[in-house]
């Protein structure tokens, strides 16, 4: 599947495109990870952006203009994206491209979209993708390291001093872990244990033993399943009752099912808003976005919502609140994304400038607690 | 917490995980013994086996000990489907050969997998219930004790089996010597067969009983298989006792190196495995029989 049906799609909309309206319509480009191992971040941000294209096309357009979005599947694979890139670019003439997927497959497509002047919007989180800035490459995911300075800076109000790190050996366990250590220090907490543990481990009693041992007033875990799953079990196993941290990389009800009810209860992380959506409060300024993407979601593909789906719908978003401002040129595009103030997405409340080519603050997270199961909002 | 308590703890976790090596060791050790294969395959009848009962209790919505059962049985199947289509077709084997089609059979099976269940983790429920066990200040769960349990049965089982059987002896008398086995009236392809089901089937086994600890996914043979193959090397490929304690052995090692710093954990094990391999390569507990290779 998915070529095919990207295929379909492209020619779907390029017929109705071209019976609907007479100015000419606005090509956009994507690139996502459809098929292939990060296909679980490729599949909701392809369902997203033609669930997206469909309703805006549906209120005729932007200022009159119908828009038009070709996206292809680089399968995860950095190679087949530059291709596939130069094919937007030069075949195609879309004058933004929004995606790819993964961090690997934006720094190779980077240096094509800079050289051919069109604004590149990434859906990958890796902090090198823009910085440092360059003119025409932005990305809608926030950074990791706000994610630890959340938990940081709950771990402060709550009074914990002496910090015990037990973090993946993999890349996002060691930028997290390194993240940690520099914020940590800047803010005057104390390292007491910094453990490792392998992706493919199986059991992380020893390393809690431990972290048990030294006494810390919390513990912060940072991976992604199912090791943080067997870490709260294994928390769970020992009675330790240290206040356990996660990242948000499991910021999913797949961790709560693998960790258990049970064990998962009390666990603390920073969660994009989408993730509970439905217990922010009603001042909140994504509540109401949050809630109809989700509704919008399910109705159109009867599964929940997910974050990786809000990236891809913050890209068309940047892109098009620019065009509605400036213009459709890639130039005033990338100058309108660079403007962009308090606009309200899926991830966060992006302020872009010229020096910062994410816009995301700490508010693009929200710390929750795990109560019996379900998310609730940490105090 | 003071530091005895922390060294049970290591130990108790390294036993458990230990176990759990032991149990796959045995299967390496079981088809070794029969057929001098080493089967490279078997963390992935490992994994079939979590990823089936996973599949028969959470998607066909069986009773744990039928799902149990079931995986167990269709894990022997593949067995038996791996046996003749991937390891009889090869007239003359060489260990080479052997090592490649089994390597080859294992990344085959891994695919077949991912296929099927996706690239999700999952996890079954635990035998009987969640709570800790506390023992003198360290703590086990009770889905270890079924593991211990399930060991300590699977020896006693083989160990009765090749020495009182005729299957079992002449599965032996087939590892030692093919032809003079096949001469004396053994059926040889049968024996290969039977010892291809009884290592699946123990595999699986293993498979189903760490889930509920470990979780399983398409991918957890390889590093599984490779932890009990060690284990099975440091008990020089025997089929009993030093197996078991091989993977103990490893075990209580890697859960004190962990403990002792994390970042060298896996280290620890392989660095132990090499020098078993250069220094005692019939094991640690054999005393050299010069027929092994």
């Amino acid at each position: 599947m998915g070529k095919f049906k990207v295929f379909l799609v492209c020619i779907g909309l390029l017929l109705t495109a071209a019976v609907a309206q007479a100015a000419a319509p606005i090509k956009i480009g994507a690139l996502f990870a459809v098929s292939g191992p990060a296909a679980f971040l490729g599949e909701p941000e392809k369902n997203t952006l033609e669930m997206l294209v469909k309703e805006i096309n549906a209120k005729g357009g932007i200022k009159g203009s119908l828009i038009e979005v070709v996206i292809y599947d680089t399968t995860g694979d950095a190679t087949k994206a530059v291709q596939l890139a130069n094919r937007l670019i030069k075949d195609d003439k879309v004058v933004a491209i929004v995606g790819p997927s993964t961090t690997g497959e934006t720094m190779a497509v980077k240096p094509v979209t800079e050289k051919e002047k069109i604004p590149l919007i990434s859906c990958a989180a890796g902090i090198k993708i823009t910085e440092p800035v360059n003119p025409w490459t932005f990305k809608t995911p926030a950074n990791d390291q706000i994610a630890g300075e959340k938990i940081l800076n709950h771990a402060e109000k709550l009074g914990q001093k002496k910090l015990a790190l037990l973090t993946v050996s993999d890349g996002f366990g060691s930028s997290g872990r390194e993240q940690l250590k520099v914020l940590a220090a800047k803010k005057g907490f104390t390292i007491v244990a910094d453990e490792t543990y392998g992706p493919k481990d199986t059991d992380m009693t020893a390393q809690l033993t431990k972290i048990r041992g030294v006494g810390a007033d919390a513990i912060i875990c940072w991976g992604t399943n199912p090791g943080p799953a067997v870490v709260t079990r294994n928390v769970k196993q020992l009675g330790i009752t240290t206040p356990l941290y996660m990242s948000h990389g499991v910021a999913s009800k797949k961790y709560i099912e693998l960790a258990g009810i049970e064990a998962a209860e009390g666990v603390m992380l920073p969660a994009g808003k989408l993730a509970v959506f439905d217990k922010l409060k009603a001042a909140d300024p994504q509540a109401k976005l949050l809630a109809e993407y989700d509704a919008a979601y399910r109705k159109t593909f009867g599964v929940e919502s997910s974050t990786f789906g809000g990236y891809a719908y913050d890209g068309l978003l940047l892109i098009t609140e620019a065009i509605k401002k400036n213009g459709a040129t890639p130039e005033q595009i990338r100058n309108g994304i660079e403007q962009s103030t308090n606009l309200v997405g899926i991830s966060g409340v992006f302020n872009m400038s010229a020096t910062d080519h994410n816009g995301l603050d700490l508010s693009a997270f929200e710390m929750v607690k795990i109560v019996k199961g379900d998310w609730a909002l940490a105090q | 917490m003071n530091l005895s308590d922390q060294l049970l703890q290591y130990i108790l976790s390294g036993l458990s995980t230990g176990a759990i090596y032991a149990l796959i060791g045995l299967g390496f050790a079981i088809i070794y013994n029969s057929t001098g294969i080493i089967n490279f395959a078997q963390g992935e009848f490992v994994m079939f086996g979590g990823m089936l009962g996973v599949y028969f209790f959470h998607k066909q919505g069986l009773a744990l000990p039928i799902a149990f059962l079931l995986a167990v049985v269709v894990t022997a199947l593949c067995g038996v489907l791996f046996e003749r289509f991937a390891i009889r077709p090869l007239r003359r084997p060489t260990p080479m050969n052997m090592v490649i089609i089994t390597i080859g059979g294992s990344i085959f099976l891994r695919g077949v997998a991912m296929i099927a269940w996706g690239k999700d983790t999952h996890v079954l429920p635990t035998f009987s219930g969640d709570e800790p066990i506390s023992f003198a200040g360290a703590t086990l769960l009770p889905q270890h004790l079924w593991i211990f349990a399930i060991t300590i049965l699977l020896i006693i089982g083989t160990k009765l089996f090749f020495s009182h059987t005729i299957s079992g002896k002449a599965m032996s008398a087939c590892a030692v010597n093919r032809r003079a086995a096949g001469l004396v009236g053994i059926d040889v392809r049968r024996m290969i067969m039977f010892s291809f089901i009884l290592s699946s089937a123990i595999g699986a086994m293993a498979g189903i009983i760490i889930a509920p600890l470990t979780m399983t996914s398409y991918d957890v043979g390889v590093m599984l298989g490779l932890k009990g193959f060690c284990a099975a090397i440091i008990g020089g490929m025997s089929s009993g006792l030093p197996t078991v304690i091989g993977g103990l052995l490893l075990g209580v090692l890697e859960s004190l190196g962990a403990g002792f710093s994390s970042g060298y954990k896996d280290a620890v094990a392989f660095v132990i495995l090499l020098l078993i391999l250069f220094f005692r390569p019939q094991g640690l507990f054999s005393r050299g029989s010069s027929e092994r290779v």
